[in-house]
């Protein structure tokens, strides 16, 4: 049986296209007569100059409407929930229903960050084994769960790493930060964003750190190497140890990008291999999900040395009561207001206690053996190849190249891409990392079975073949999305660009209509 | 290979098998074999072992149980996080597996529920702040505020910040943390010792042609209403500085909105949209500005565009600008951000397409009254000082106790015994205003909870 794939296509209108004058959507409690009595109306209250004199215009639905209106839209929507989403370097595995249950408990939902510490043990409690247990698995000393997502968590490192060089005198001199030229896009924007100049190594012939070049690049003014392992092509950095010792013994910080830690749980840790700093994608890992963009969370475990530079507050425990501390003399300071995205870590909680280590490590070992199985299915088309080592195992995601049919057939690594969604898989990343041309980034990981991965082997010889004899109709795809191929260009020029409701309306010579 | 199953994970053995062979290995440890002997893990990690559904939720019940919530106990904080009524639409929307299981919406085509979504909720902020852009969120105020802070420099080539005096000192402190690095200066402006109103000749000594921004909110950290926004945005304006505002986006229902006195960036938290507390995260960065190409060009994060198909026939949605973000400008982006908040900018979405024009400005007015009378009702206990600055308030206020020689901490374990979770102590952030405590009171606040509050603490002040 094959399943066959149309998303719904609702060509539903702009929220501000629906209802009428007079619906809501939404009634609250009324305001007690004797408040009024006391307090009067709210425009005695507030002077003119800082009233608002027309209300915002927000549409105006009955709850039914607002109901159906989103429920449409989510329909032309699609998520892991509904299938192969082999998304590289984003580990878009299944987000466990019972997690979101858990998350909605009003001991959580309804618990106020500047709560008493005596009202909130049971929260603390949690974060604190969660830091203990994320310490274990990525083999570093302490962790801080407040950074919102992976970026976040980057530049909490690029700090730690600047505040450490100062600490040592070093501050003015350690400017430099390297990053190889696979790097994720994050890497270089979170050094900047930390005062570091960047500095980018290329890659060797085997996808891996360039030795020689890492070794030309440092020097007393390097503070740190940014550094995925596994890479972004999936496989592993061999040279770890070397590379490693290069950075250290220039004085340097070795920082781990926890985007591609899910291939190694309980298999290798990013502490044991020598990186002082690691930051983990909670929201790839550890199977929470990513809400169409997030929110997520970038926890960020630090080798001792480094552990008093950590932002505060620490959750700390003195064997029967869990508190704040905001004691840490050397801590950078404060990179979230709170403790950071704690529904999140809630959810990575249960999902460890769910797996437990062994569990942890079959995820592992599987989205491996998906990531090989389907890089061997997929090796023998024509058109594809794949760059670097081809007898290296991958980890968790393998990088094809489509430019050899690109050069026969005219279709590129976008033409494909959008074909797939033809079939109801989401595409794979496309055109990164930057070091494969007309690249596709394949990760698998654990949640998808063998009848899957076959189904997309089958349909990517399908679309290659379909390439060769009918490259028009990969051309026009996709076809059974909501909608065909979305203009990208007219989304971003100037003169046609419509950022938000209010200046399509101005650019439409519309004005202001009388709210 | 641990001889294991789970319910996350479909393959298991026959098929493990066959897949192995296909590869051609006999152990998936030979996919391991480049991973240095050195590094391998040769124990099992210290984890608890694994568990079964009931167990995990029986367990993570009993330790959220511990807490003792807004439903336990009535708490008057606020702060930065809000108690605010959810309305059971936005959790059934957001639950919905196509958007909460999907990735940030590269593929266009497949996405266009989320991208719609996203755009409706930048076009109601738009509305809300009166700015012709938003982006589809930052991870929080905060974060907002110190990318605000770098656009304006980047906008102006200069590097000064103008802040208010009375700021959250964690929003204060995460502005640093974004601007120090790469050699922003901050500098404070006083307030009026009676008002707490922006010290408006203070202003005038410290803005120069060096400021590159004014940054003002409004409410204010402590609940009260800055009136003299035109007169501080012609400061900003005059001197070639942006105009940076602050809100708490539940004000705008009443509050002038900062479109309307020459806001050029607008920041703030969009966690009272529709989204609940969860011990302080996630909540959401509202980020705006006026639609000028030179500010836009510069603005942080993701922002959704509406356009058509390539054929023409019809309206659709995509990200936009895309040249300005990490994954394309690397070293060169206007942030590194990357992960966002969409899913809570989709409750805020649905949360103001509920609410409609009318239903906002209800929301505003009832926090606000509420607010006040809990003012009225408290300033009328002897010897407490409330509320500390004689200003109009919106949803927080001060309660300064000095006259009557309590510390705030006293008061507040004195509140606990009797099941009320009292303000936040600012007795330490701003040591000048004395034993003084934040309250807040929202829609969720009834008039009974505000009189037992009122009641409650008439008997403390009484007793002591």
């Amino acid at each position: 049986m094959t399943r066959r794939f149309k998303q719904a296509s609702w060509n539903e209108p702009v929220v501000f296209e629906l209802g009428n004058a007079k619906r809501r959507g939404f009634t609250f409690p009324k305001v007690d007569g004797e408040i009024y009595r006391k307090v009067g109306e709210v425009n005695q209250l507030l002077p003119a100059k800082i009233r608002r004199k027309n209300l915002p215009r927000l549409p105006r639905l009955s709850e039914v409407e607002v109901v159906r209106h989103y429920t449409r839209l989510s329909q032309m929507n699609y998520g892991v929930d509904l299938g192969f989403y082999p998304l590289g370097s984003c580990t878009m595995k299944y987000n466990p229903k019972l997690n979101e249950t858990l998350a909605e408990h009003p001991g959580i939902t309804m618990l106020h960050p500047n709560q008493d510490e005596e009202t909130v043990q049971g929260i603390l409690e949690i974060l604190y084994t969660l830091e203990r247990w994320l310490a274990e698995i990525t083999g570093t000393h302490e962790v801080c769960l407040q950074p919102a997502a992976g970026a976040h968590g980057e530049f909490l490192g690029a700090l730690i790493m600047r505040a450490y060089h100062q600490l040592n005198g070093d501050g003015e001199k350690r400017s430099e930060l390297i990053v190889p030229d696979s790097a994720h896009g994050t890497n270089p924007a979170s050094g900047t964003m930390a005062g570091f100049k960047i500095v980018v190594i290329p890659s060797d012939n085997e996808g891996c750190v360039d030795l020689n070049a890492l070794k030309e690049a440092v020097s007393e003014r390097t503070a740190g190497f940014m550094l995925t392992n596994p890479n972004t092509l999936g496989i592993f950095e061999k040279n770890i140890k070397e590379i490693a010792d290069t950075v250290h013994s220039a004085g340097g910080i070795l920082y781990y990008d926890g985007a591609n830690l899910n291939p190694i749980l309980g298999k290798v840790r990013p502490g044991d291999m020598g990186f002082d700093i690691v930051h983990i994608n909670i929201h790839k890992t550890f199977g929470t999900p990513h809400g169409g963009g997030g929110p997520g969370a970038g926890p960020v475990g630090v080798s001792k040395q480094l552990a008093k530079f950590l932002p505060v507050p620490r959750v700390v425990f003195d064997g029967k009561r869990y508190r704040l501390d905001y004691n840490r003399p050397h801590s950078i300071g404060k990179i979230q207001c709170f403790y950071g995205n704690v529904a999140v870590l809630l959810k990575a909680y249960a999902y460890i206690l769910s797996l437990g280590a062994k569990g942890l490590e079959k995820t592992a070992e599987i989205s491996v053996l998906n990531a090989n199985y389907l890089m061997k299915k997929l090796r023998n088309i024509t058109g594809l190849s794949l760059p670097y080592d081809e007898n290296k195992p991958r980890k968790h995601e393998c990088v094809f190249s489509v430019e050899k049919l690109e050069k026969q057939t005219g279709i590129s690594a976008l033409h494909v891409a959008k074909r797939l969604l033809d079939y109801g898989f989401h595409a794979p990343t496309i055109y990164f990392p930057l070091i494969v041309k007309e690249a596709l980034m394949i990760e698998p990981t654990e949640s998808f079975e063998k009848e899957t991965l076959d189904e997309f082997a089958e349909i990517l010889k399908e679309i290659v073949k379909e390439a060769y004899e009918n490259p028009e109709k990969l051309r026009n795809a996709p076809k059974n999305t909501a909608v065909p191929r979305v203009d990208e260009v007219k989304a971003s020029h100037p003169r046609t660009m419509m950022l938000s409701w209010k200046m399509y309306k101005r650019k439409n010579g519309e004005t202001r209509n009388n709210y | 290979m641990a001889p294991y199953s789970h319910p996350y994970i479909p393959n298991s053995l026959p098929e493990i098998d066959e897949m192995m062979r296909e590869i051609g290995i006999k152990t998936i440890d030979e996919l391991y074999i480049d991973v240095p002997d050195i590094y391998r893990l040769k124990k099992t990690l210290n984890l608890p072992e694994s568990h079964s559904e009931l167990e995990v939720k029986q367990h993570v019940e009993k330790l959220l149980s511990k807490n003792k919530t807004c439903k336990d106990i009535s708490v008057f904080l606020g702060a930065g996080c809000w108690p605010h009524y959810v309305p059971a639409v936005v959790k059934a929307i957001i639950q919905r597996g196509e958007l909460l299981t999907s990735y940030t919406p590269y593929q266009p085509e497949i996405s266009q529920g989320m991208l719609q979504i996203l755009f409706e909720y930048q076009s109601m902020i738009c509305e809300l702040t009166e700015m012709e852009v938003a982006n589809c969120s930052m991870y929080d105020w905060a974060s907002a505020l110190g990318e605000a802070a770098r656009m304006a420099v980047r906008v102006t080539h200069r590097n000064k910040i103008l802040i208010p005096k009375i700021i959250h000192p964690d929003r204060k402190a995460i502005l640093r943390t974004y601007t120090e690095p790469v050699g922003i200066t901050i500098q404070e402006v006083n307030y009026e010792t009676g008002t707490g109103q922006i010290d408006l000749q203070d202003l005038r000594a410290k803005i120069s042609e060096k400021a590159a921004a004014v940054y003002i909110e409004n409410p204010s950290y402590l609940g009260f209403i800055e009136t003299n926004m035109e007169e501080i945005e012609k400061e900003a304006h005059e001197k070639g500085a942006l105009f940076i505002v602050g809100v708490d986006p539940t004000s705008l229902g009443v509050l002038k909105p900062p479109g309307e006195y020459g806001a050029d960036i607008v920041v703030g938290e969009g966690q009272p949209l529709g989204n609940p507390m969860n011990y302080g995260g996630p909540l959401l960065g509202i980020f705006a500005c006026r639609g000028d190409l030179h500010l836009i060009r510069q603005l942080p994060g993701r922002v959704i565009g509406m356009t058509t198909t390539v054929d023409g026939s019809q309206k659709a949605f995509c990200m936009a600008l895309q040249t300005r973000e990490q994954h394309i400008r690397r070293e060169k982006a206007t942030s590194n951000i990357c992960s966002n908040e969409s899913l809570c900018a989709v409750a805020a979405a649905v949360y103001l397409a509920l609410l409609g024009p009318e239903g906002f400005r209800e929301l505003s007015e009832i926090i606000m009254l509420r607010a006040n009378y809990a003012i009225q009702l408290l300033s009328e206990i002897e010897g407490l000082h409330v509320p500390v600055f004689d200003s109009i308030h919106f949803k927080e206020f001060t309660v300064n106790f000095d006259s009557v020689n309590l510390t705030v901490n006293k008061v507040h374990r004195r509140l606990l015994e009797h099941g009320i979770h009292g303000g936040k102590d600012i007795s330490k952030e701003f040591p000048e205003l004395g034993e003084t405590a934040l309250y807040c009171i929202t829609e969720v606040h009834s008039k009974e909870e505000i009189d037992r509050l009122a009641t409650i603490l008439e008997k403390i002040v009484r007793e002591k």
